[in-house]
């Protein structure tokens, strides 16, 4: 009895032993992040609308890795080492990406070994600027300058300029609790933009609402916004 | 023993009496269980059953077949459990409705030039399947570029010669123009090839190859037509959009095909029934000689040829299973059908002042609207198969208490004040917030439903058809098409027929006319028919009525623009009746009703501008580098 126990017990030793060799490759492990950027300046988006590829080329079978951007212009990815190269699709986001000589999209190389912080530049139609938010009696007010950043053949016009709140740090055309739309005549002069909503019942009660200013340009899907604001009343 | 011998002796003869064959005949057997290509194209009815197949994998969105799709567009409030997701994802995926099936078209081709090649078959017999085939490839290549703009063009059968490269094989995106230019060539070529019949509805027709030309060319034109307020959807190649220029044209030519199928007398408006809104549902579910329907995906009892809409959908208080009630429609639809005047306004669940109003009678709210209401809704008080529908969601009380139940035509003891003793407290259909197979939107669907006994028996089924191109289309395509080549009253005369049977009897006239109009008149006769989306997308309404924005009761009540098109429709309402408890009162005993959100309904729809051209998948553009994204994704 007492060799075949040995035995039994070598075998399994070995068994488990083996099984112990890694059967898979590393999980992703480099951190990729950063912000899209106009002179250093976030653009702030809707979240999960706008998003960029990263193409590894060199293993066959290609296909992209879309990065969202976050509503305050913030990314981030889990990357292994390697060349990648960072592209926007055509229309995406509220800013021109350059183009390369045949007029399609331009790539970024980017060249992954460990983490790598990185901000993206680009090229917005407009930015909102010294948006401030105040509350008064039932009612956020707020205020902006719109001030138009491309001015060359491919400028465009503003659709309309809305403040938008809600309940909740998510604030877009998706999230709010309320909104003030500026269209048309409203929009004369750009400099100098105000805006003011009332704050509806909120379940369960809160004093305080988060806040921001969209701008929605002709021709554009993506709005561009003002950084984000909690408004205590 | 001797038997045993005997027994030898046979096994050795058969074996080697086997042997005796020629090796070439004993190797060269033909197989019993498939037929060979030769053989077939020698019986037309063996080429007929290839020719079915064919036809059987036509490509539908939104059919009775998979009802849930019907509930995507907020048309309509999807009852059912594992379904609740449909209203509470905001974003359409880039990858809803693609669909890239080259198998399809190369089997196609394939049979036409098998078609081309055959010898055995008469003159006669030929020509029609090849006509027949070519009818459904124009069909097919017409899915392809409504739900993917232009796709590679191939009309032969490809073959690999196993060289190692296969890029000749890769063909690169036609122009969203040329694949609309080759459906429309391919019907007007095909049209005198096939029977002029109209009793012929589920193969081919001159009818149907006309229709399905009308439809493609007015798509056409309003892609070019609406396509400039979407200018960022296109493509530098032209492989997505349609220059403007080409708008008038493609009118001509739909008009043209309306117009030949009119001039041709072979069809007419469904007017059996004298009652208008029986007389509409019936229009869908009755398949003998029925003068409207040119082309129709046909089902047949006792094969398995039959389908479960009726199952599924049917009112639950009268099901004959313990099912059904799945297909809500919206108040959103309900609120559009407009009123015998012809002017729209919302259901009158509250006055101009905000005050409820009493109805005596449960269906007195919906009184004085199109008859095509009460033929496309099974409305509160309303009778499917001879059962009037129990759709009540509860009693109000004066001071607005609501007693209700959460189960089916639930019973609660000493619950009205004042009255002890059992009463039931809900619709044996609901409403019920959150419960499954309950009118949670207030309606049921009737249009397509079955009113044959068994059509609810899961053992049985149903056979009516699936109606993909009726004459009451074409004479609203051709009404479009006029309009948009500046005939006004040409327009309003083609729409009025189709709002005649609706009980419209005041004609609208050459002012009245307008996209708005069109638009509405579209929604409402074409509701769950498969035309929605397709019809939003190319008007360049669908990022318009699909904006994201949520909806409020507001929106329901006193509504000053039901008939605009671009009107935001982005979550389902509802509307419940309710019974107004106050013995005393003059209203006691009468019918109060409320606009109502169902619970389930969290997100509000957006249609971005990458949802008008459906994603290519990836794969198909690693097969082949030539294929270009679509715009905005």
């Amino acid at each position: 009895m007492r060799p075949r126990f040995y035995f039994l017990t070598v075998a399994l030793l070995v068994l488990f032993l083996g099984s112990c060799k890694k059967d898979n490759y590393d999980a992703p492990a480099a951190d990729f992040n950063g912000r899209i950027v106009y002179k250093g300046e976030a653009i702030n988006v809707q979240y999960g609308n706008v998003y960029f590829e990263l193409w590894q080329p060199g293993f066959g079978k290609s296909g992209a890795i879309n990065v969202n951007i976050d509503q305050e212009g913030h990314y981030s990815a889990k990357l292994f080492d390697g060349n990648y190269k960072l592209v926007f699709s055509a229309n995406q986001g509220p800013f021109l990406w350059p183009k390369n000589a045949k007029g399609a999209q331009d790539t970024v190389a980017v060249n992954m070994s460990g983490s790598k912080t990185m901000d993206i530049e680009v090229m917005p139609y407009y930015m909102v600027r010294n948006s401030v938010f105040t509350a008064a009696s039932g009612k956020v007010n707020a205020s902006c300058k719109l001030e138009k950043i491309i001015t060359d053949v491919n400028a465009k016009d503003i659709e309309r300029a809305v403040l938008y709140i809600n309940k909740t740090q998510f604030v877009d055309g998706s999230n709010n609790l309320a909104n003030q739309e500026l269209t048309g005549a409203a929009l004369g002069d750009l400099n100098n933009l105000s805006f003011s909503v009332t704050v509806p019942t909120i379940v369960p009660t809160q004093n305080y609402v988060f806040a921001r200013i969209g701008v929605k340009i002709s021709g554009v899907e993506d709005m561009i916004f003002s950084p984000l604001q909690k408004v205590q009343f | 023993m001797k038997s045993i011998k005997y027994a030898w002796f046979a096994i050795v003869l058969l074996t080697f009496g086997q042997s005796c064959k020629k090796d070439s005949e004993y190797l060269n057997k033909q197989p019993t269980n498939t037929l060979s290509v030769e053989a077939t194209w020698k019986d037309p009815n063996l080429v007929l059953s290839v020719i079915g197949d064919l036809y059987d994998r036509y490509p539908d969105f939104q059919t009775i077949e998979s009802w849930w799709e019907f509930t995507d567009f907020d048309e309509a409030f999807a009852s059912n459990g594992g379904d609740y997701g449909r209203h509470q994802n905001a974003e359409f995926d880039y990858g809803s409705w693609n669909w890239w099936d080259y198998g399809y078209i190369r089997d196609l081709n394939v049979f036409l030039k098998r078609g081309q090649e055959a010898t055995a078959l008469s003159e006669a017999d030929k020509n029609r399947f090849i006509a027949e085939a070519r009818f459904i490839r124009a069909g097919v290549y017409f899915e392809l570029v409504k739900r993917m703009g232009g796709v590679p063009l191939i009309t032969e059968p490809m073959e690999y010669n196993y060289s190692g490269d296969p890029t000749y094989l890769q063909h690169a995106r036609a122009k969203e123009s040329e694949i609309y230019d080759f459906v429309i060539s391919e019907l007007e070529a095909v049209k005198n090839m096939l029977p002029n019949s109209a009793s012929t509805q589920s193969r081919a027709t001159k009818g149907a190859a006309l229709a399905m030309e009308s439809r493609a060319a007015l798509y056409a034109a309003s892609i070019a037509k609406y396509g400039v307020s979407t200018g960022q959807v296109s493509l530098p190649g032209g492989e997505v959009g349609i220059p403007a220029s080409m708008a008038t044209a493609y009118y001509q030519k739909s008009l043209q095909a309306a117009k030949e199928i009119i001039s041709d007398g072979q069809y007419s408006l469904y007017k059996k029934n004298p009652n208008l809104s029986d007389n509409f549902s019936s229009l869908f579910t009755d398949k003998s000689n029925n003068p409207e329907v040119i082309f129709a995906k046909d089902f047949k009892l006792k094969t398995n040829k039959v389908h479960g809409y009726t199952i599924n959908n049917q009112p639950r208080s009268s099901a004959e299973e313990q099912q059904g009630g799945r297909l809500n429609p919206s108040l959103n639809l309900v609120q559009s059908f407009e009123k015998l005047d012809n002017t729209y306004a919302s259901l009158a669940s509250v006055d101009a002042s905000g005050n409820p109003v009493y109805y005596t009678g449960i269906t007195d709210i919906f009184a004085g609207r199109d008859a095509r209401l009460a033929g496309t809704v099974i409305l509160p008080g309303t009778q499917f198969k001879n059962k009037t529908v129990d759709i009540w969601a509860g009693y109000m009380l004066a001071n607005g208490t609501i007693i209700t139940g959460d189960n089916f035509g639930q019973t609660k003891k000493d619950v009205l004040p004042g009255k002890p003793g059992t009463v039931q407290v809900v619709g044996a259909d609901g409403p019920i917030d959150g419960l499954e197979f309950s009118a949670q939107s207030g309606f049921y669907v009737r249009k397509y439903l079955d009113p044959a006994t068994g059509s609810g028996q899961i053992g049985t089924r149903s056979e009516v058809w699936w109606i993909r191109y009726r004459y009451a289309e074409v004479l609203l395509n051709a009404a479009e098409a006029s309009f948009a080549l500046g005939d006004a009253q040409g327009a309003a005369d083609y729409l009025k027929p189709v709002r005649d049977r609706a009980g419209l009897t005041t004609p609208l006239t050459a002012g009245d006319m307008s996209l708005d109009r069109l638009v509405h008149e579209r929604r409402v006769e074409l509701a769950f028919e498969g035309h929605e989306l397709w019809d939003m997308k190319r008007w360049r309404l669908a990022d318009k009525a699909w904006n994201g924005n949520a909806m409020s009761v507001a929106d329901f009540t006193n509504a000053a623009n039901i008939g605009v098109a671009a009107r935001t429709n982005t979550q389902v309402f509802g509307l419940w009746p309710y019974k107004y408890y106050n013995p005393g009162d003059a209203n006691d005993g009468k019918y109060v009703f409320k606009v109502v959100k169902p619970s389930k309904v969290t997100a509000a729809h957006r249609f971005r501008l990458g949802n008008y051209y459906s994603l290519i998948n990836q794969d198909i553009i690693n097969r082949n580098p030539k294929i270009v994204k679509n715009p905005n994704q």
